[in-house]
């Protein structure tokens, strides 16, 4: 280890070991960060859905968005497997059917990047507890 | 992903080291190493439900976690993303699996403050506190305040001691920073003694750094360069911690000279305590220090005047310390928004007794009784009846029902008849007789007086036999007048803080419950049926078939009767053991 | 000087910055009981740990009660002595201690003299509640050659621990234990004959009850007395007729010699001597020795040590054995007078009476405890036959006086016997601080410079301040004097001795404070040091009545001399007066 010697080496650190954090600060306000749930219910992951959770957690680091990718279980759009929701700050979540490893990208460049709306949308028509509240 | 595993002693003694490593050796099995990382933290809180194992970022929070259960988590959970169900908590009403911590019950209430970093960071890696901002308070004081402006922003803030008095933390550090010397030192009062309070420890185990930063700071604002913690020797991890995280300070340059460059010295030795509850007041914890009796004495002089080897010092508990850096990054004006008028920001409880969730909390003072011990507390234990709260410890008093929706802050305990304390909640059902639980705080207190003055030295072990008296059907009505003048004279008389307030779980006994000390005296009965020597075990003639059963499981032959007889138990050789109540298939024996 | 008014009992009063309440009462005339409290004015000695809570008194605007003897005064205070509150407070505190004392007044030796007793009864107790079911604490017994303690006594005032910590440095005794277990014991809880302790017995001339006693040899020295085949020879200190009077209810300085001698020869001894003779023998001795090395010394003899140390004190050399054993050949090897009267007296005295020494009984009365060790000292006896066999403490002859019914009072004056009851005023101001060295400077002068002395009042060398130096002109030849009395003064000198930095030719020692008048055999001056300023008035008095006041000068001494000794320093002389010292620093084994 070396010393710090000023504020500005120490905040340089700080900015250094943070993403190292990530995952778990990320975690502690997850509304303020782009957040991606993939479905891994046993159907989810016979279609697929494993490689797809990997392709978000790898991309949205390399592409340096600040995003937090969970699983979730059953969605219940079993004929529409692999499905991600992606729930943007501030906004609705929005579920996306049939992803693969192709639309997955286009999920980021086009909608969690530029907030344009891709096909495959599949109509949310539930309420989470959460927005109960 | 990040797998966090509670290291607390709590947890720890429960093989979390075990789980750690099994967790690892799977990963590795697997090659997920690089992926998923297993960080042994510090205390959740959740001790009722240890050891806890936290995966991020989804926030599943797993219980009562088994070193083999490392294999499922990560076969299900990671490979798979399926959520162990067995390993989740369940809502102790609904017993309905709670995915996300978020969710539980312990949580939603809990402001996390002086926990902040409690169960979040690997606490011996300085570098995950500094991820957390950490020293940045240190940096920002160094550069940009002058040590007046950390005291007036210490005292704007309402930052109080939690050590138990509640004294102005800011107002301390501005009589130490006036006191005129060439050496000053700033101590750390890590000698937490109450029975059941460990909230000092959590901090210590899971946030070293918080309480290192605050003493630099504090160090900075009173002229010293000198830090001492004083520990207890049974807090081993703890000491362990501090030890890492002193000598990582140090390699960094954050403790040691010219820190960040500013031309300012302070570094932190540890002292170990042997474990004396009254080494907790301050003058005892100096003596005991500088390798004199742990016993306090006379104030004025005050440590700020005159402390560690006659130098002005300051002593700061845990707690307090802990705050001081989130304060002085996010200012006194964040922190005075949070609790009430008079008692600023958060307190640390440690719940136990009679209760579902025993564990740490941290919540905004100015939250209910009610809030904490049904709410996050998950209300009392196999569905029994609430019936008092011990806050303060062995100084401390007992609430009850009408005190339930109390705001907690330090004016308000006091006025209750209780005191904030350092932060131990014991909480009592319909079963606990109010005699013994007074008697129960005295004897810690006879155990722990120095032995210097003669209101502590003695008067506590006369309170502690006349309790007893009481107990065993002894007493008399003019025995609690006795009681309650010499609870009143020790308190008036005592030396120090610990001999002022020992008699406080007595009197405030006497006044909540009188009834069950009169019980006692006159009627000698012990409505809880906690005390043996007021307890008869009698068999209802009309309901015994003469089975003999009783007669064959009694240890002491004290119950006589033919077969198919009325079966009878002689008080005068019964030991109550209650085994043969247990035993009679008729309900036959009953207490009275 | 910055003075403050305040209100105590309703009485304006004036007094100096610092003042403490209790002394600030005294001012007004209001006499607040005091039990652990002990002030020694001129000496230095306060002992106030605010401890026993007797003297409390009640504060405006204080919340609970505060001690008085360790409490500052304030401007504007307002004190209340003897409010309802205060009363009961004393009360109930004094009932405390009471019910953890053994009743056991009547077979006490401090029964009658004793400082709780006494405040039993000014605060009028008649009973204690709850005594039968109390709890007493109890320890161990332990009995030394001159201090017997019996803990279960203590009432934990700490001034025996002062006294052996700050003011002899001893280190002997300390609080061990806590609370109700709480006792003032050696390090390790040894025996004190185990200990560093010197048995200067200042712990006992100030224990306020019977827990720390002198070894009590009457028994003994009357069966010596009762046996027809003894020949029973007393001797008695000089400080001893200055304070023996007070036993009887005199004045304290009031001279009682003659009525003592009546008395010791009342009780059936069958020769009264005085231990003054030896004293002046003792001049003899050590005035030469002092005179022969400051001669060698000054012609460059480099074995020739100075400063020369007086060895007359036995607490003083059981204390540089203990903690200055590399200086052992400084100290004069002249023995004390006790032990040179003793060799003398099996001697030429028994060969004067035709008895063998075995059929001899010698008696001494002295100040002091350390003498009763001192005379059981091996070197100090011929074929298991003691020199001086008994030695008995001011206190001990008053009690046995008045088992004897003899009535002190009315007795008439009588003359010491022959030979060896002929003094000297030296040999008189033996008994107090710089008397040794005043007695010494006397008779060396006229020896080195064969010159008359004009001025015998060596007054620069008298009073009470712990270290006092003076130079003394011995006819061009100066000598630098150092006098140091209590033993942390001696330390204070010694260390300079030991580290080469000491001016003095020649110093001397008293272990106890005030010199034999204040040691700890005395009757008990319980915190008057105007009593100890007395008995030095007697003692320089008796002196300054003396026919001869310079121990060269004593005719029995030139006599024993001529028929005996020969000449000071003498091969006899050596064989008989002069004594060597040992290495006795405790070696502490830790068993692993």
């Amino acid at each position: 280890m070396s010393q710090i010697k000023s504020l500005a080496d120490l905040k340089k650190k700080r900015e250094e070991i943070k993403t190292g954090l990530d995952v778990r600060i990320k975690a502690i306000d997850p509304e303020k960060h782009v957040q991606v749930k993939v479905a891994m219910a046993t159907c989810g992951i016979a279609a697929g859905a494993k490689p797809i959770m990997e392709f978000f957690i790898e991309q949205l680091d390399r592409r340096n968005i600040p995003g937090i990718v969970t699983q979730t279980g059953c969605m219940g759009y079993c004929y529409a497997e692999p499905t991600v929701e992606i729930k943007l700050p501030g906004k609705d979540p929005v579920v996306f059917g049939y992803v693969d490893l192709k639309r997955a990208d286009q999920i980021i460049e086009k909608y969690i990047k530029e907030g344009e709306l891709i096909d495959g949308i599949i109509p949310v028509n539930y309420e989470t507890i959460d927005s109960k509240e | 992903m990040h797998l966090l595993v509670c290291g607390g002693t709590g947890c720890h003694a429960s093989e979390s080291d075990a789980i750690v490593w099994n967790l690892r050796d799977e990963l590795e099995a697997k090659g997920l190493s690089e992926k998923v990382q297993v960080i042994l933290t510090g205390c959740f809180g959740f001790c009722e439900k240890g050891p806890i194992v936290k995966v991020m970022p989804d926030n599943t929070f797993y219980v009562q976690v088994k070193p083999e259960d490392a294999q499922e988590i990560v076969e299900e959970h990671i490979i798979k993303g399926r959520k162990v169900t067995r390993l989740l908590y369940h809502d102790p009403l609904t017993k309905e699996p709670i995915g996300d911590s978020k969710h539980m019950g312990f949580f939603k209430k809990q402001l996390r403050i002086v926990l902040r970093n409690c169960g979040f960071i690997n606490p011996e890696n300085i570098d995950e506190y500094i991820a957390r901002d950490g020293y940045m308070a240190l940096g920002k004081v160094l550069t940009e305040m002058t040590p007046q402006d950390v005291i007036r922003e210490i005292k704007d803030s309402g930052q109080r001691g939690r050590g138990g008095a509640g004294f102005p933390t800011g107002l301390k550090w501005e009589i130490a920073s006036k006191s005129k010397s060439d050496v000053k030192y700033v101590v750390c009062n890590a000698d937490e003694g109450d029975p059941g309070a460990f909230m000092d420890r959590s901090v210590l185990e899971g946030d070293p750094h918080s309480v290192l930063e605050a003493m630099a700071i504090c160090g900075y604002s009173i002229g010293a360069s000198n830090g001492l913690i004083y520990v207890r020797a049974e807090y081993p991890l703890a000491i362990h911690r501090l030890k890492v995280a002193i000598s990582q300070a140090r390699e960094y340059g954050l403790l040691g000279k010219d820190i960040l460059g500013t031309g300012f010295n302070f570094d932190i030795q540890l002292r170990y305590g042997a474990g004396a509850f009254v080494c907790g007041e301050e003058t005892a914890l100096i003596h005991s220090m500088e390798g004199l009796r742990g016993e306090p004495t006379i104030k004025p002089p005050f440590p700020a005047e005159a402390g560690f080897l006659g130098k002005p010092t300051n002593v700061n508990n845990v707690e307090t310390l802990a705050a001081i850096p989130i304060i002085i990054l996010k200012g006194a004006g964040w922190f005075n928004k949070i609790g009430t008028e008079k008692s600023k920001g958060t307190k640390v409880f440690a719940l136990a007794g009679k209760i579902n969730n025993v564990g740490l909390i941290e919540v905004p003072m100015g939250t209910t009784l009610r809030e904490v011990i049904f709410e996050i507390g998950g209300g009392i234990r196999n569905g029994k009846k609430f019936k008092a709260v011990q806050t303060g410890g062995p100084s401390g008093g007992c609430l009850t029902e009408k005190h339930l929706d109390l705001p907690i802050d330090f004016d308000n305990l006091v006025a209750a008849g209780s005191m904030m304390g350092s932060g131990g909640m014991i909480v009592m059902d319909e079963d606990d007789c109010m005699v013994s639980f007074a008697k129960f705080f005295l004897d810690f207190t006879v155990e722990e007086s120095c032995g210097k003055c003669a209101p502590c030295r003695i008067g506590n072990k006369r309170l502690n036999e006349l309790l007893n008296q009481i107990t065993e059907g002894k007493g008399t009505m003019s025995d609690l007048d006795r009681l309650k003048n010499m609870s009143n004279v020790i308190k008036d008389t005592s030396l120090c803080g610990l001999g002022q307030s020992s008699p406080n779980p007595v009197l405030s006994t006497l006044n909540n419950f009188m009834n069950e000390y009169v019980a006692h005296v006159v009627d000698k009965k012990c409505p809880a049926g906690q005390c043996k020597s007021l307890m008869e075990y009698y068999i209802i003639p009309e309901n015994c078939v003469g089975c003999t059963a009783c007669a064959r499981v009694c240890p002491v032959n004290a119950i006589t009767g033919q077969r198919k007889e009325i079966h009878k138990i002689n008080p005068d050789v019964c030991i109550k053991c209650g085994a043969c109540k247990e035993k009679c298939k008729f309900d036959a024996i009953i207490i009275r | 000087m910055e003075t403050i008014k305040l209100t105590i009992d309703n009485k304006e009063v004036e007094v100096e910055k610092g003042t403490t309440i209790l002394n600030a009462a005294k001012k007004l005339g209001i006499d607040i009981p005091t039990l652990c409290y002990l002030h020694l004015d001129d000496l230095n000695i306060e002992n106030k740990p605010g401890g026993c809570r007797i003297c409390v008194a009640e504060i405006q605007g204080r919340r609970n009660l505060a001690p008085t003897c360790s409490t500052k005064c304030e401007d504007g205070m307002v004190v209340k002595t003897h409010t309802t509150r205060v009363l009961n407070a004393r009360r109930t505190v004094m009932e405390f201690i009471l019910s953890d004392h053994p009743k056991e007044c009547l077979v006490c030796a401090k029964s009658g003299n004793c400082e709780l007793q006494d405040m039993a009864h000014r605060l009028g107790i008649r009973e204690i509640p709850g005594a039968e079911y109390a709890a007493v604490s109890t320890y161990k017994f332990d009995t030394s050659p001159s201090i017997k303690r019996n803990l279960d006594k203590c009432i934990m005032c700490r001034r025996c621990e002062m006294m052996c910590n700050e003011v002899q440095t001893v280190g002997a005794l300390s609080a061990v234990n806590r609370g109700f277990m709480a006792a003032v014991a050696p390090a390790f809880e040894q025996n004190l004959e185990h200990s560093t302790c010197t048995y200067c017995g200042q712990c006992v001339a100030v224990c306020p009850t019977g827990a720390l006693t002198e070894v009590d040899n009457t028994p003994d020295v009357l069966r010596a007395l009762a046996d027809p085949s003894k020949t029973v020879v007393v001797q008695t200190a000089p400080a001893v007729r200055a304070a023996l009077g007070e036993a009887f209810g005199l004045e304290p300085g009031t001279l009682v010699t003659g009525k003592m001698v009546a008395a010791l020869k009342a009780l059936g001894f069958d020769y009264v001597f005085d231990t003054d003779f030896a004293a002046d023998l003792t001049i003899m001795e050590e005035g030469t020795e002092l005179l022969d090395r400051i001669t060698r010394h000054l012609k460059g003899d480099k074995t020739a040590r100075l400063p020369i140390l007086t060895s007359c004190c036995p607490g003083w050399v059981n204390f540089f054995e203990e903690y200055f054993p590399d200086l052992k050949d400084v100290p004069s090897t002249a023995k004390s007078p006790q032990q040179m009267f003793g060799a003398i007296a099996k001697t030429y005295f028994a060969d004067k009476i035709k008895i063998d020494r075995k059929d001899m009984v010698v008696v001494s009365i002295m100040p002091c405890l350390a003498k009763k060790y001192e005379c059981q000292r091996e070197e100090f006896s011929v074929d298991g036959n003691r020199d001086v066999d008994f030695s008995l403490s001011t206190r001990e002859l008053a009690a046995f006086i008045k088992q004897a019914n003899i009535d002190l009072h009315s007795l008439e004056d009588m003359d010491f016997d022959a030979p060896l009851g002929e003094s000297t005023g030296a040999g008189v101001i033996f008994g107090t601080t710089g008397g040794v060295i005043e007695a010494a400077c006397r008779t060396a002068y006229e020896i080195y410079t064969g010159k008359k002395l004009d001025r015998l009042d060596f007054t620069e060398l008298r009073g009470f301040e712990g270290v006092r130096a003076a130079t003394i002109d011995f006819d061009g030849l100066k000598l630098n004097i150092g006098i140091a009395h209590g033993l942390g003064n001696a330390r204070k000198l010694l260390n300079d001795v030991r580290s080469g930095n000491s001016q003095f030719h020649a110093i001397e020692v008293m272990a106890c404070p005030g010199g034999c008048i204040g040691g700890g055999g005395q009757p008990l001056h319980l915190g008057n040091s105007e009593i100890l300023k007395a008995r030095a008035a007697a003692i320089y008095n008796e002196d300054r009545k003396k026919p001869l006041r310079k121990s060269h000068e004593n005719p029995f001494i030139i006599k024993l001399y001529e028929e005996f000794l020969e000449k000071p320093n003498s091969e006899k002389a050596h064989h008989l007066l002069h004594t060597r010292y040992f290495d006795k620093k405790k070696k502490i084994i830790v068993k692993q």
